[in-house]
């Protein structure tokens, strides 16, 4: 059995299926699927059983349930759970069990979720790939011999070949969008501030939040009504209403004003993702939209910010892993010797490539010419969105330039991989919401498209991809590499 | 841009991470390469214009100071590498 959240909430509710059921079946296609995609680092199969016997016994007595009772998710391993380890695909924190749960995950719990385990990603978050797993390499369902993307590539994968019915990821610079685009799954990542970062483990502070993987649109605006909110253990959670997100999923979208931004949809971008996107736009507009170009001028400067800002904000968070109070540590010699063997030893070539980066471009002398003429021209390109979403409910684009690539094909250049995250980092360096809606195949390779929004409509946001999901059988297509 | 073995050295102490002979090689030349990419932003016309540390603007957040209940040492410890009674044990500060 293979259901998205609302169906499997329907089941559960009318009793076709108990929890217990829906969760052992589950086990069973992670327990077949598993050898061939590799999307999990950790399985939770007695503690999933557990709460879906709590859930059944809940979903008995009828009251206080949500749609998430019950129904069988992973959730990324960077994101803390109490008691069960929580590695972030790092031999650093390869034991690590933290001692508390994630608000995200607190609130799945009181939802009555049940989670199956801990899903592979990039190391902390680090990679577009899921190559830089310190544990192993995550496929990629639609085709064995390719990446997912990164760095929720196990979250992503998790829900494409139907290991999970949902997952949560976190998105830096695209870490949900991009492998959801290359697995042909939704996902969202709302606006920073959203959604409480308490109990994720920090990559970028001022650029991470947590956010749904989900089989389609629907199930997206469920989730993101579960975990979204202020919480007062992240100062950067905002303490904005939220709304019903599935009341705004409307099949039509009249009156909708869409922009295409043309810096998109240049260099090094694939003539197959194209013609997608081409079709994709047209879709739109036959859906009542208003849909035209328009332009972001920064858009080029964009790569360059994120790979200045974000690793100089890693190599502070970072700083804390000395090997003292968790973690690898390496015992020997001077305290500083210790140390920086601990840290040699611990992290793997991404992490410590950008840890050296943030560390130089904050460095004596460097500070001024690196680090603040970046947060400077962040302002510029937030000015720019902003100035967009005056006259634009929404901006189009692809998810990324290019389907997923071979394992392999781009580990040895940096660059050529960070350029892979080229459309979705500029909106992480905005702070707007930004969702990935499947929109078709190019070689029998996904394709996503991205939809951008203003900072807290991410109801418009989905509106829009619901309208689009809907009028397309994209989402309904299985993958077809397992 | 090009970073010297030197500079990378350089670096990696600030950060307090033990390099390997290969990793100093191959970092310099892709930091440098890197770099040499990123120079584009000098390129932009950021006269009079603020820095952006977090872009959804929130006031300074404050809070009352009020006691609540905290982890119990055991909960905290549990994770250490090495520990002493209810205390994580480290090299010598001072030798």
């Amino acid at each position: 059995m293979q259901v998205t959240i609302h169906e499997a909430a329907r089941l559960l509710k009318e009793k076709k299926v108990s929890s217990v059921e829906l969760t052992r079946d589950y086990l069973g296609r992670i327990e077949r699927l598993e050898p061939k995609v590799k999307a999990m680092v950790t399985l939770t199969p007695e503690l999933a059983l557990e709460q879906a016997k709590k859930a059944d016994e809940k979903l008995a007595a009828g009251n206080g349930l949500s749609p998430l009772t019950g129904v069988p998710m992973a959730i990324k391993d960077v994101i803390c759970t109490r008691g069960v380890r929580t590695t972030c695909s790092a031999k650093m924190l390869e034991n690590f069990v933290p001692p508390y749960d994630a608000t995200v995950m607190d609130k799945l719990n009181a939802a009555g979720a049940v989670m199956l385990g801990k899903a592979n990603m990039d190391e902390f978050a680090m990679g577009s790939s899921t190559e830089n797993s310190a544990f192993f390499v995550t496929h990629n369902p639609w085709d064995l011999e390719r990446v997912p993307g990164g760095s929720s590539g196990g979250s992503a994968v998790a829900v494409a070949a139907g290991e999970a019915v949902y997952a949560l990821g976190s998105d830096t610079g695209g870490s949900i969008r991009q492998p959801a685009g290359f697995c042909s799954v939704v996902g969202l990542k709302p606006t920073y501030g959203r959604v409480s970062r308490y109990g994720l483990v920090a990559f970028a502070s001022s650029l991470d939040q947590v956010g749904p993987l989900a089989q389609d649109v629907t199930d997206a605006a469920i989730i993101l009504n579960a975990i979204a909110g202020h919480d007062k253990r992240d100062s950067t959670s905002v303490p904005e209403p939220v709304p019903d997100y599935t009341k705004s999923l409307k099949p039509d979208l009249k009156g909708v004003r869409l922009g295409v931004p043309r810096e998109y949809y240049v260099e090094g971008m694939q003539p197959g993702v194209a013609q997608v996107m081409q079709a994709a736009i047209k879709k739109l507009g036959e859906l009542g939209a208003e849909v035209e170009e328009m332009s972001l001028p920064h858009t080029p400067y964009a790569l360059a910010v994120y790979y200045i800002l974000a690793p100089s904000e890693a190599s502070a968070n970072l700083a804390r892993y000395d090997g003292v109070k968790y973690g690898y540590s390496y015992d020997a010699g001077s305290m500083w010797e210790s140390m920086e063997k601990t840290r040699g030893g611990g992290f793997g070539p991404e992490v410590k490539r950008r840890i050296m980066l943030g560390t130089y471009a904050l460095s004596a002398g460097y500070y001024d010419a690196w680090y603040l003429k970046a947060q400077k021209v962040r302002t510029l390109i937030r000015r720019e969105f902003d100035a967009a979403f005056e006259k634009y409910d929404a901006l189009v684009t692809p998810t990324s330039p290019s389907v997923p690539f071979r394992i392999g094909e781009k580990t040895d250049d940096p660059l050529q991989m960070y350029l892979s995250d080229v459309c979705t980092l500029p909106i992480n360096i905005a702070g707007v919401p930004g969702i990935s809606v499947p929109a078709g195949f190019s070689e029998g390779l996904p394709v996503g498209m991205q939809l951008i929004g203003r900072h807290f409509r991410e109801d418009m946001l989905l509106r829009i991809a619901y309208a689009y999901e809907q009028a397309t059988e994209w989402h309904k297509k299985r993958a077809t590499g397992v | 841009m090009k970073l010297s073995r030197e500079e990378v050295l350089h670096i990696a102490r600030l950060a307090r991470v033990d390099l390997t002979e290969d990793e100093i090689t191959r970092y310099s030349e892709q930091l440098s390469n890197l770099l040499e990419h990123f120079e584009v932003l000098q390129q932009v016309d950021t006269e009079g214009v603020p820095p952006t540390a977090q872009s959804v603007a929130l006031e300074s957040v404050m809070r009352d100071d009020k006691v609540a209940p905290s982890f119990p040492p055991e909960a905290i410890l549990a994770n250490a590498p090495r520990r002493e009674a209810d205390c994580f044990r480290v090299r010598p500060v001072l030798e």
